[in-house]
């Protein structure tokens, strides 16, 4: 076990090294942050001294290097827009996203699961059919257009939830939390339902096909001649052997919705890491995109770590055969 | 009852002791400012924002002409052309109580041009700046620059004081690595005092009630939010969570104007649109031609002119929401006359046709034009119009669209033929044009001209505006450089943009054309 994360832990130093590589090489087509840095009354010469104290105009590998350099040292340097040490923007902002994760997860996992177990208990009946047309919607309506949507329906039409922002928070330690106030609650509600609803209709198709799948099997079957419980049967066999796949795909999920929030933050003016991203594009802000294209890979490794382990915990075939080897 | 009467007088006191009226704005728009200090940036978003705290010496109001503001009287040395004389507002105090004095114009006209200042090019003919005494300041030129003052109007002044006891004097730079405290803290003069500061979520500024104007404003308190969204911030304001939104998306202007409770001003911007295209023998790099510079050919930019139905882009692209002209020049500039800004009605393809071909093109040629197309109002959409135009008379035009931030580079570097820019002109006065856009691209001048135009006699003319202090001949000079501009077509230009604010019905706000809307002139209807 300890072997096996740590092997993990060195696979993911190599796959943070690439993502660097690969995120520096873009870089150099995204823009040239001097042009957005100096406004119109900048003279050519400006440029130039600027582009020289910026490093922009040492060959790639130097940059790559002193970024390298500077990162393992935690140093992500001042962000050219806000003009903040990056490291701290990232951390400022993080709160706002993870909560705003969180509560999108958790949405899409109980709301995913009890919809995916009922349609395949009742594959039938009206309202299982129902449902999984509605899930299509949730499948193919693109991000921004279910947030746009819902603002337009609960803030604009009916007034009940606000449109943007993350109303008041409170601060623990370094943690500004949304979670405490009637308006930051109310706020959440929407950017987390819009940037739920895809995983939402995953998990739910995911359960829903597993589990019909794990009741035609024949120790369900067997269950059923012992005269076991529906309950039992249901939750106690059926719905456990789907849970491998559910919890890969909701792992891997919950890294995509922190990495992806970018949509739902930047429609409902979600003041976390996502936006800040979005705006630093705009102007090739680079030590903020490199910060956070690190943090997102950084994200993806300890994430799926996590998953692994949790393979253990549920399947118990694995563990023997990790015992065995 | 008695109960009932002193519960009535308690809160008729608590009444006495508001303000006569308490009025908060909350006031969107699609980014934040991007730092405190007033020296660090030349962005108008920034500037904006600033205004509310730091104040100038003289401002700019929404007709566009001079006012005073920190400075009471400015004027040039009777005895010496090349010294600007500004006699300072007396009994003036910074937010920390602090007295303002000569000494804090001169400390901050030195920061503003420090090496490291954003704002050094607009005090780049200042020579040294002195305290005569407590209330007056010189301002020694290199030489007679008679419109100085013009350059000031976004030239913020700081503290002495405070920002050397915060180790603030130098300005923060792009690409340091070290923290400034002017960044995140504010010592101003001006009618509101920073509050809190979360960086693109909300800015909360109180008033100053010990600020030197005699009208109080009737706006208490703002509240700054920055929304990014084009369809939320309408949203926002639809929901009535914003009360003032200063970028409205030309599409949303006529919905929002017939919406109930809810008010739009528009007013022209001090942005003009152009397209520039590249002079000069040598061929162009994207076009068919390749033993020769079409272009290069009045009769083919005489063509390309007729061409372009200015009307239709500003009906159709715009939604009516921009000013079609024919001169590059926004009309409260100086030199701005009707007769220059006339352009033709409508396109007239069946001339521009016969003058291709008298310039040897009956076939048109091709040709690549850049555009932005996240820069200016509907930037990309003005460049696709005009594809079509050009596609009328035969010239093909391949359009590469991209963010401004890969755009400039280009213009920076000489590499278009043919570009799409907007132009600002925030001295109101031509010369800024001309320097910029015009003059021959050497050394100071000509930055923003890629196109390889040069005529050294106008380039001389252009020089000579800088300082030449009789003022009548100075404009004839201008008139004359327009002339010469317009006769050779160095410039394509389309249409003067047009601003939007939208609010609730009970504020009223008129369009400032610099974009600088300043909430401490938000009239509150009763």
């Amino acid at each position: 076990m300890l072997a096996f994360i740590l092997r993990r832990l060195a696979q993911s130093i190599v796959v943070m090294a690439v993502v660097a590589l690969i995120a520096f090489m873009l870089f150099r087509y995204v823009g040239d942050p001097v042009a957005s840095l100096l406004g119109q009354d900048s003279r050519l010469q400006d440029f130039e001294e600027l582009r020289e104290r910026l490093g922009l105009n040492d060959p790639f590998y130097v940059q790559f290097g002193r970024f390298i350099a500077n990162a393992v040292q935690g140093e992500f340097g001042i962000s050219y827009r806000l003009q903040q040490p990056v490291s701290e923007l990232i951390l400022s902002r993080l709160p706002a996203t993870i909560e705003l994760a969180f509560a999108s997860a958790i949405i899409a996992l109980v709301f995913g699961l009890s919809l995916g177990v009922f349609t395949a208990l009742k594959p039938r009946s009206f309202a299982a059919g129902l449902i999984m047309t509605l899930s299509l919607v949730g499948v193919s309506l693109p991000t921004f257009l279910i947030g746009i949507g819902l603002i337009y329906v609960f803030a604009v039409e009916l007034q009940w939830l606000p449109s943007f922002g993350r109303g008041d928070v409170v601060r623990i330690g370094s943690w500004d939390t949304g979670l405490l106030t009637s308006t930051g609650i109310r706020s959440l509600i929407l950017p987390a339902i819009t940037l739920s609803l895809f995983q939402l209709t995953l998990i739910m198709r995911l359960v829903r096909a597993e589990m019909l799948e794990v009741l035609r099997q024949d120790y369900i079957r067997f269950a059923r001649a012992r005269g076991l419980s529906n309950r039992a049967i249901n939750f106690g066999h059926a719905l456990k052997n789907t849970m491998v796949p559910v919890i890969t795909i909701t792992g891997l999920q919950l890294g995509s919705v922190i990495a992806f929030s970018i949509v739902t933050e930047t429609v409902f003016q979600w003041p976390g890491v996502g936006s800040l991203f979005i705006n630093s594009v705009q102007v090739v802000d680079v030590p903020v995109m490199a910060a956070y294209l690190m943090f997102i890979a950084f994200v993806f490794v300890v994430i799926n770590l996590i998953v692994d382990i949790l393979y253990f915990a549920v399947d118990p075939r694995l563990r023997i055969g990790s015992g065995r080897r | 009852m008695r109960k009932l009467l002193i519960t009535a007088s308690v809160l008729a006191l608590g009444l006495a002791v508001m303000p006569a009226s308490a009025e908060t704005i909350r006031w969107a728009r699609n980014s934040d400012a991007l730092t405190l200090d007033p020296h660090s940036q030349n962005q108008g978003t920034t500037h904006t924002f600033v205004h509310h705290i730091y104040e100038t010496l003289v401002d700019r109001d929404v007709e566009g002409s001079l006012q005073p503001r920190l400075a009471t009287e400015w004027k040039v040395k009777e005895d010496d052309p090349t010294v600007w004389v500004f006699k300072i507002r007396e009994g003036v105090k910074f937010h920390d109580g602090s007295d303002f004095t000569a000494e804090d114009v001169v400390f901050s006209l030195d920061r503003a041009r420090s090496e490291k200042s954003n704002l050094k090019q607009l005090h780049s003919a200042v020579e040294s700046v002195t305290a005569v005494d407590d209330y007056t300041v010189e301002v020694k030129m290199t030489g007679p620059s008679p419109l100085y003052p013009n350059n000031l109007t976004n030239t913020f002044i700081m503290d002495k004081g405070w920002t050397e006891k915060n180790n603030a004097v130098e300005v923060q730079q792009a690409g340091s690595t070290d923290d400034n405290y002017a960044v995140r803290n504010t010592n101003g003069t001006g009618p509101y005092i920073l509050e809190s500061r979360d960086p693109d979520v909300r800015s909360v500024l109180k008033i100053n009630a010990n600020h030197w104007a005699e009208k109080k404003p009737d706006i208490t308190e703002i509240i700054y939010l920055p929304i990014a969204d084009n369809a939320t911030r309408v949203a926002a304001l639809l929901s009535g969570e914003v009360d003032l939104v200063q970028d409205v998306p030309v599409q949303d202007v006529e919905r929002l104007a017939n919406t109930a409770g809810i008010n739009v001003e528009t007013g022209p911007e001090n942005r003009f649109i152009y397209f520039g295209y590249r002079f000069g023998d040598a061929p162009l790099k994207s076009s068919n031609v390749t033993d020769k510079n079409p272009i290069n050919d009045p009769r083919v930019r005489e063509a390309m002119h007729l061409a372009i139905d200015r009307n239709a882009i500003q009906k159709v692209v715009m939604r009516g929401q921009s000013i079609p002209t024919g001169v590059a020049n926004p009309p409260f500039v100086n030199g701005w006359t009707p007769e220059l800004a006339a352009y033709p009605e409508k396109a007239d393809v069946a001339r521009a046709k016969e003058l291709l071909a008298e310039a040897g093109y009956p076939d048109g040629f091709s040709i690549t034009l850049d555009t932005p197309n996240n820069r200016y109002v509907n930037d990309e959409a003005i460049s696709q119009a005009v594809v079509g135009m050009l596609g009328q008379i035969g010239i093909k035009v391949t359009l590469a669209s991209r963010p401004i931030a890969q755009h400039s580079p280009l213009i920076q570097n000489s590499e278009t033929d043919f570009y799409l820019l907007g132009w600002g002109v925030p001295t109101f006065d031509s010369a800024y044009t001309f320097n910029d856009l015009i003059h021959t691209k050497a050394g100071h001048f000509g930055a923003y001209n890629p196109s390889g135009y040069t005529n050294p006699e106008l380039d001389k003319q252009i020089e000579s505006l800088a300082t030449e202090i009789d003022l009548d001949k100075r404009n004839a000079t201008i008139a004359e450089i327009w002339k010469k501009v317009q006769e050779d077509r160095v410039l394509l230009p389309i249409h003067v943009q047009v601003l939007a604010y939208a609010m609730k019905d009970k504020f009223s706000l008129a369009v400032h054309p610099e974009n600088q809307p300043r909430m401490y002139e938000v009239t509150v209807n009763k």
